[in-house]
């Protein structure tokens, strides 16, 4: 049985040090939703206050309809996976997850039965009698998962849980918890500072600064369309260029260094003016032109051969770098030194007021506008 | 760069031969000596003497005094100390820092001295009986007995059972508890299912350690025990009993008592075998502040039962300021007690400091290179050798006096009534234990660095004093103040071994307390006391740690 989150007005304190202050979230039924964010955003604060392992200062948090503020962790009914994951040690691995089967008194049959058919759906059956020390660590990562579904939680509470494995099973345990989470379709909450990872599963993702909530949004709106600089160069990589905007006969033009003019399609009615902006160019929304065209004009400092992709490093005529990213051709990489011109995808790229804070381009979704008091 | 190779392999070898023949000389030999005692009647092979103690009641009665009132003592320091220890590191303690100390103090003073301090209280003419006795007419129940031994060795011996625990606990990580309070499980229940189980190999260590010195404590019994014969005083009087060069009773016994504390041992190890798990945290148990009832029941049980184990300590000191005459005490304060310490054995003060700090420099340099035979030079020889070491942990420390006394007195060499002897003796005692936690912390030292050092073109002995060493120290820091403590506050052994030219000020303090002269031994004690507060404030200090784990 699975439940959505409510959270209004949530506030964290430390002592008289704030760190989260009306925060609101809704988590849909089933969802898989992300926290995203740099370290000390106040994103794991805000999953532990979900927990009931941090105190919260004010707002409210339902499950459903049941406020949980003042209930006691262990009543919530919440499956957690830790960031080192908190297996008990002292335990077999079929001890660990049985273990909160246990604290609820089930028939003997049915702790094992269960307990069995989580061993089983995270493919760890033939470990059961294993003691935790003596797993690697994508294993003792399944147990942790396995120990925190068996109990058939309303809400699953993943913190940071890949951040202690390689690259390779990085990549491998997220699809897994991506397939569990599809599988037993439960609302879950995952904090997480890896964007790659947060991309790769979530169904929307919360990005968070300083302790508030930036934008909420599925990945492509997150990518495509931020509503910030934050959230433009937190998601994805992207080159950051000061401009302006410049109006000419009734419509907009971006004005980049070395007075390179493109003009805009989409810029929001209330923003058709004269002011200096700043422009979020993803490395792949810049495209090299043939010689002979015109465009903006960059010197190319470096060049990296990745296979599918080459990563060209350049500079502008005003000092300014950049990257570039091209789908590799069969004939030769450009060769340091040389003068090229680019062409920016104008649909594509984004562009903010001059403090970064506000996307000046139509199409943007920020779920969490709604909570935004006038 | 060959021959400097070979060359330091020959010293390692030649260390390792010369601690063997040092185990040999003043361990083997000795034991080997109190068996072949203890097997000898009249010059010839008999089980004469061992059946003369199974057959009296009287001896075979003093085992089972010994395993019971230990065994009750044990799990009481126990009861007493987990959920202390376990409050200490969950909450917010008021003053937890003087608590600790306090703790600290407690658990290194000498028992007798407790023992004798509770007499002092709960005795037939002690303060807290007379003042009850003129106030409501009641008459305490008596302290001499088991009751007594089993009040003093409780007190005394739940710090260590908190000092360890509380080593244990802050190895759980806190998430730990937090999976398990999501699961359903908390508070109470969780310190059951949870919070003990994960201390379990740190609790049957210290659960054996406790036994072990409940059962070998001489002091207390002698002094509180009366008519309660405990194993220990059967020893010592055994050995005291028989003159001249006939000890083999006295031996005898000895090997009884090291047979019981091997069967403990052995059974102490099966028991640990069946936990094999290991604990890292990354985040410690964060302390909570309690409120209400709940924090005024913690706060009120940490330091009352710590201020119940202070007591006697406390008593001693004020007592040392008291106005005596002989053995009796006079209102008013004086420092006459004092005055006459200082005149009277004048040689216990220097003695303790050098007896101490000779056997304290040699515990450390032998266990240094010990530990590194034994973790980086794994052979027989020094299988052997950690073999050895091992050995003194489980033998009751007057059987440790008895044996060096027995094999020193005459012969090949004559070491009884020096200084020597004492020393060799402590050094002894206190080894296995250095050695085990320089074995562990030098297991932490990865043999890469070492390596770095031989590689960028240091000697292998220079890259292990001059890198692995000092990497080491904190380690061995914290294990020698241990050791010095219990150094200066040994009884069993020195007892035994002592005379007016190798007294030291715990041998002082006894001498005095069994005189009566209760004034001049609470002196003593309290210089004692000062002594140990000193070095611990000095461990502090230049450790930086406001904790002490062993």
């Amino acid at each position: 049985m699975s439940v959505n989150i409510k959270i209004r007005d949530a506030v964290k304190k430390y002592g008289d040090n704030t760190i989260i202050s009306d925060l609101s979230l809704d988590v849909k039924e089933g969802e898989f939703f992300i926290l995203l964010g740099p370290s000390g955003c106040g994103k794991t604060t805000l999953l532990r206050m979900i927990a009931g392992f941090n105190s919260i200062e004010g707002g409210d948090f339902y499950f459903g309809d049941t406020r949980i503020n003042d209930m006691d962790p262990a009543k919530r009914n919440i499956g957690m996976v830790f960031q080192n994951y908190a297996i008990f040690p002292n335990m077999t691995v079929e001890k660990n997850v049985a273990f909160g089967l246990k604290n609820r008194k089930l028939p003997k049959e049915e702790i094992k039965a269960k307990t069995d058919q989580f061993l089983k759906l995270m493919k760890i059956e033939e470990y059961g009698d294993r003691m935790p020390e003596r797993l690697s660590g994508g294993q003792q990562q399944r147990v942790a998962l396995a120990r925190a579904l068996a109990i058939t939680p309303d809400v699953l509470l993943m913190d940071e849980p890949l951040s202690n494995l390689d690259a390779k099973l990085r990549v491998e345990m997220r699809t897994v918890i991506k397939e569990i989470q599809n599988s037993v379709g439960i609302t879950c909450v995952y904090v997480t500072h890896d964007q790659e990872e947060a991309m790769a599963i979530a169904d929307r993702i919360a990005v968070m600064n300083g302790g508030e909530i930036q934008q909420i949004g599925t990945p492509k709106i997150l990518y495509q369309r931020p509503t910030n600089l934050f959230v433009a160069t937190f998601i994805g990589r992207t080159n950051v260029i000061e401009g302006s905007l410049e109006m000419k006969d009734g419509e907009p033009y971006l004005v980049l260094p070395g007075d390179y003019k493109v003009k805009l399609e989409k810029v929001r009615e209330d923003e058709k003016h004269d002011q200096k902006v700043v422009a979020s160019i993803r490395p792949e929304e810049l495209v090299v032109e043939p010689e002979g065209k015109d465009g903006l004009k960059a010197i190319v400092d470096d060049a990296v051969f990745l296979g599918l992709n080459t990563h060209y490093f350049v500079h502008f005529l005003t000092g300014e770098k950049a990257e570039i990213i091209q789908e590799s051709q069969i004939d030769s990489i450009i060769e340091k030194g040389t003068e090229v011109n680019l062409r920016v995808k104008t649909e594509k790229i984004n562009v903010f007021i001059e403090d970064g804070s506000k996307n000046i381009i139509e199409g943007v979704v920020n779920d969490y506008d709604v909570y935004k008091k006038a | 760069m060959k021959d400097l190779k070979n060359r330091n392999i020959d010293i390692w070898k030649a260390v390792s031969a010369l601690i063997l023949v040092a185990y040999a000389i003043f361990l083997l030999y000795p034991l080997i000596k109190l068996l072949y005692q203890s097997v000898l009647v009249d010059g010839s092979f008999s089980l004469g003497n061992f059946t003369a103690f199974f057959s009296q009641r009287y001896y075979t009665k003093s085992i089972s005094n010994s395993l019971k009132v230990s065994t009750l003592a044990t799990a009481i320091t126990l009861i007493i100390g987990i959920p202390m220890a376990y409050f200490y590191q969950m909450y917010e303690i008021k003053g937890k820092t003087l608590l600790q100390i306090l703790i600290i103090l407690c658990s290194m003073s000498a028992p007798f001295i407790g023992a004798y301090s509770w007499i002092m209280l709960l005795g037939r003419m002690g303060t807290i009986t007379v003042f009850i006795k003129n106030l409501t007419g009641i008459q305490l129940p008596s302290i001499y007995g088991f009751n007594g031994i089993l009040l003093v060795l409780s007190l005394q011996l739940f710090p260590l059972a908190f000092l360890y625990v509380s080593g244990a606990l802050k190895n759980i990580d806190n998430s730990l508890l937090e999976a398990s309070e999501n699961m359903g499980c908390s508070g109470v229940k969780r310190f059951f299912k949870v919070v003990i189980p994960l201390c379990m190999p740190t609790i049957i260590a210290a659960t054996l350690m406790i036994f072990m010195r409940a059962f070998a404590d001489f002091g207390t019994p002698l002094l509180i025990g009366e008519g309660y014969q405990t194993f220990p005083v059967v020893i010592y009087n055994a050995y005291f009993a028989e003159t001249g060069s006939n000890h083999g009773f006295g031996a005898a016994v000895s090997v009884i008592g090291i047979l019981i504390t091997a069967v403990i041992f052995m059974l102490q190890q099966y028991v640990n075998g069946k936990f094999t798990f290991t604990m890292n945290a990354m985040h410690s148990i964060e302390r909570k502040t309690p409120h209400g009832l709940k924090a005024f029941l913690i706060n009120f049980y940490c330091w009352f039962m710590v201020g119940l184990a202070f007591l006697p300590q406390a008593y001693v000191i004020y007592t040392s300021f008291l106005k005596t005459s002989g053995v009796l005490f006079l209102k008013g304060f004086s420092l006459d007690s004092y005055r006459y310490a200082f005149t009277h054995l004048k040689k216990a003060i220097p003695n303790t400091f050098t007896i101490g700090l000779t056997a304290l420099a040699i515990v450390i340099v032998l266990a240094i290179l010990i530990a590194y035979l034994v973790v980086r030079r794994n052979n027989i020889a020094n299988k052997a050798i950690d073999t050895l070491s091992m050995i003194p942990y489980i033998i009751p420390g007057s059987v440790v006096g008895i044996a060096l006394a027995m094999s020193f007195s005459s012969g090949w060499l004559v070491l009884t009534g020096t200084v020597t002897i004492m020393i060799v003796a402590l050094v002894i005692r206190r080894i296995p234990y250095t050695i085990r936690s320089s074995v562990a912390t030098l297991q932490q030292i990865p043999m890469s660095i070492e390596e770095a050092a031989i590689s960028l073109g240091s000697s292998k002995l220079k890259a292990f004093f001059t890198i692995t060493v000092p990497m080491m120290a904190n380690g061995i820091l914290s294990g020698a103040i241990m050791s010095w403590v219990t150094i200066i506050t040994e009884l069993s052994t020195a007892i035994i071994l002592y005379n007016l030219n190798s007294v030291t000020l715990t041998i002082a303090t006894y001498t005095y307390v069994s005189r009566g002269n209760y004034g001049v031994a609470a002196a003593y004690a309290t210089i004692l006391t000062v002594a140990t507060t000193i070095s611990l404030l000095l461990y502090m200090k230049v450790t930086g740690s406001k904790e002490i784990s062993f």
